[in-house]
């Protein structure tokens, strides 16, 4: 607390701070820019930083061509339930690793993280076949669950050392007090977890957000989020560099928003 | 109600034998004190009781019925942590009142027995606090306060003062010793603090690795000490132990003699010859550490002040009648 900190060593620190601020957060500044830039300029070298013709034409024409609330609110729905079904899954599964291991709990934990290095493409064929077969090919269920399954090992994992924290004693106070397991876990548990919660809710929404790599192979335009929407304006017709940043801008908007203000 | 029978009762972990078959009764109302050294199994025993920890055989009787199949909860049992373990999210009222909360009692009896409780325990106005926001005497008490609140047939303490300043632990332990008086629950006190358990206690559980060693009041563990365990775990210094001839002079394999029965006289002719090695001064009391030769290193303590030093010859003439006479085994011999 006291520790003695000179001025100096504040404003260089700080400018530090500042200067890696900047630096990662330049891409997305860049990409802002070009969004409001005509394509031509969008491409220029040497590039114009700030005196060019602003436009909102590329917002206009992206959500013309395709619908971006379509696609949001299937990001929406697509990141937020397949989180919302990981943690009710994980959190009983992470509280009996957690509190009544067996000799097994760690090679359990360890395998189900062993998932996660496995590429996602060695198994899209036959993901694929089986979601057409059933009929999930392009449905927001279909992608709910396999972003579900993805993320669930790493959902896990978190709640679990999270849950590991908490000290043994006061869930046998629990105990004592009454408290069956249902409510152990809702009265006891989950409340002095609530940072733990919520730090991973918010890590498996913004990788489910992100996800590319399924979004993009199982999903063409019903169930297709935000991915599909920017994916969409890379290649096709040519390269839009001031399309596609408006695109990507309108893209990563709501989850900027929910990562400055949480 | 809170009579506590202890049928053969034994624990393992694995293949570790912890508890090695544990008798006991509780008599309802008394408060009985568990001590031994540390890693004996006092703990384990306590959370046997509670219910926390299965049984490996025997049978745990709370008034006559059998517990051992019965979750903690439906024991009846209280049980006050050495953490304390208040529930951190929740205010002081809500930590005393969780246990009737779970119980299904209505809103406005909570708030009357929480209240009540608060007041025993001079925490009303602490109540809307969070445990983080209380010294570590007042958490205490709020964990005294969820124990009693729910009006248990016993208290079961672990080592519930051990993480207290020495002053607060002399008072809490007046406190708890009177609030457990007041209600005349049955309690059971784990410690490894001889002046608690001697001071405390109704009875007094001596556990020796797993065993029990004896069971009985405090003056009778120091009177009658049934081996030389418990001989030379209660008293404060330690007994004296001798072997050899002399002992066998006595009809004994040992004999102990405690350090405050041993009469110290400077140059004197009869009893046991030595010089001081250490004197300890304490005003009240004087403790020799005198070197016996033979005999080996003994205690005495001296009640008041006795210009005694370093290098000084002395003689320790021992109570007759209170020397403690051992078998080969360790056993008491009773004459
Ligand atoms: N869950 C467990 N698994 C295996 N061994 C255990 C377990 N709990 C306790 N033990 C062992 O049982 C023995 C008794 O432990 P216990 O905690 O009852 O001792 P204690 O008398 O309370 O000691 P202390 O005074 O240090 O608290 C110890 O040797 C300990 O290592
Ligand atoms: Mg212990």
């Amino acid at each position: 607390m006291a520790r003695m900190v000179t001025t100096r060593r504040k404003v260089i620190s700080t400018a530090a701070a500042w200067l890696v601020g900047f630096l990662i957060f330049f891409p997305i500044l860049w990409m802002v820019l070009a969004s409001f830039k005509t394509e031509l300029e969008a491409f220029a070298i040497p590039p114009s930083f700030l005196f060019f013709h602003w436009t909102t034409e590329n917002y206009v024409t992206v959500q013309e061509r395709s619908d971006y609330f379509h696609h949001a609110l299937n990001s929406i729905i697509i990141a937020g339930g397949s989180t919302l079904i990981a943690m009710l899954i994980a959190i009983p599964a992470a509280w009996s690793m957690a509190f009544s291991p067996t000799k097994r709990t760690k090679d359990i934990l360890l395998w189900m993280l062993s998932t996660k290095m496995m590429p996602p493409v060695g198994v899209l064929v036959p993901i694929y076949l089986i979601f057409r077969t059933v009929g999930l090919l392009d449905t927001r269920t279909g992608l709910v669950f396999i972003l579900c399954l993805g993320n669930l090992p790493i959902v896990i994992w978190m709640l679990f050392t999270y849950f590991k924290e908490i000290p043994k004693d006061i869930l046998e106070a629990a105990r004592m007090d009454g408290a069956t397991i249902g409510r152990e876990l809702i009265y006891v548990l989950t409340p002095m977890a609530v940072p733990g919660l919520a730090s991973t809710m918010l890590l498996n929404l913004i990788l489910a957000w992100n996800e590319a790599f399924w979004t993009l192979n199982l999903s063409t335009l019903e169930a297709a989020p935000l991915t599909v929407f920017i994916a969409s304006y890379s290649s096709p017709e040519g390269l839009f560099w001031a399309k596609l940043s408006a695109a990507s801008t309108l893209a990563i908007a709501p989850i900027l928003v929910l990562g400055w203000f949480s | 109600m809170g009579q506590i029978t202890l049928q053969g009762v034994q624990k393992s972990f694995g293949p570790v034998h912890i508890i090695k078959g544990a008798d006991l009764d509780i008599a309802d109302g008394s408060f009985v004190v568990f001590v031994g050294p540390s890693g004996c199994g006092k703990t384990t025993l306590l959370r046997l009781i509670a219910g926390l920890e299965d049984v490996t055989g025997g049978a745990i009787l709370i008034d006559g019925r059998n517990v051992v199949d019965v979750p903690p909860a439906k024991r009846g049992l209280s049980m006050v942590f050495q953490s304390y373990a208040l529930y951190p999210h929740m205010s002081v009222r809500g930590n005393i009142a969780f246990g009737l909360k779970m119980a299904g009692m209505a809103k406005d009896e909570i708030n009357r027995k929480v209240e009540a409780a608060a007041a025993t325990l001079n925490l009303t106005p602490y109540l809307d606090r969070k445990p983080r926001e209380l010294s570590g005497g007042q958490r205490q008490r709020v964990a005294i306060g969820r124990a009693i609140v729910r009006e248990p047939k016993a208290f079961l303490f672990d080592e519930p003062l051990s993480n207290l300043d020495a002053a607060l632990r002399v008072q809490m332990r007046l406190e708890v010793t009177r609030l457990q008086k007041q209600l005349g629950t049955t309690a059971i006190y784990v410690t490894h603090d001889q002046v608690e358990a001697m001071t405390m206690a109704d009875k007094i559980v001596v556990l020796n690795s797993g065993k029990i060693e004896q069971y009985g009041s405090p003056l009778e563990l120091y009177e009658k000490p049934a081996n030389l365990f418990v001989a030379g775990f209660i008293g404060s210094p330690k007994m004296n132990f001798v072997t050899g001839d002399l002992a066998k002079q006595q009809g004994a394999a040992t004999i102990g003699v405690r350090p405050e029965h041993l009469k110290v006289e400077r140059d004197g002719q009869g009893g046991w010859h030595g010089t001081v090695s250490v004197a300890e001064h304490l005003g009240s009391d004087t403790f020799l550490y005198v070197d016996a030769g033979p005999l080996g290193m003994l205690t005495a303590r001296y009640i008041g002040e006795l210009d005694l030093h370093p290098g000084d010859k002395v003689s320790l003439i021992p109570d007759p009648a209170r020397i403690h006479r051992f078998d080969d085994s360790g056993k008491s011999i009773r004459a």
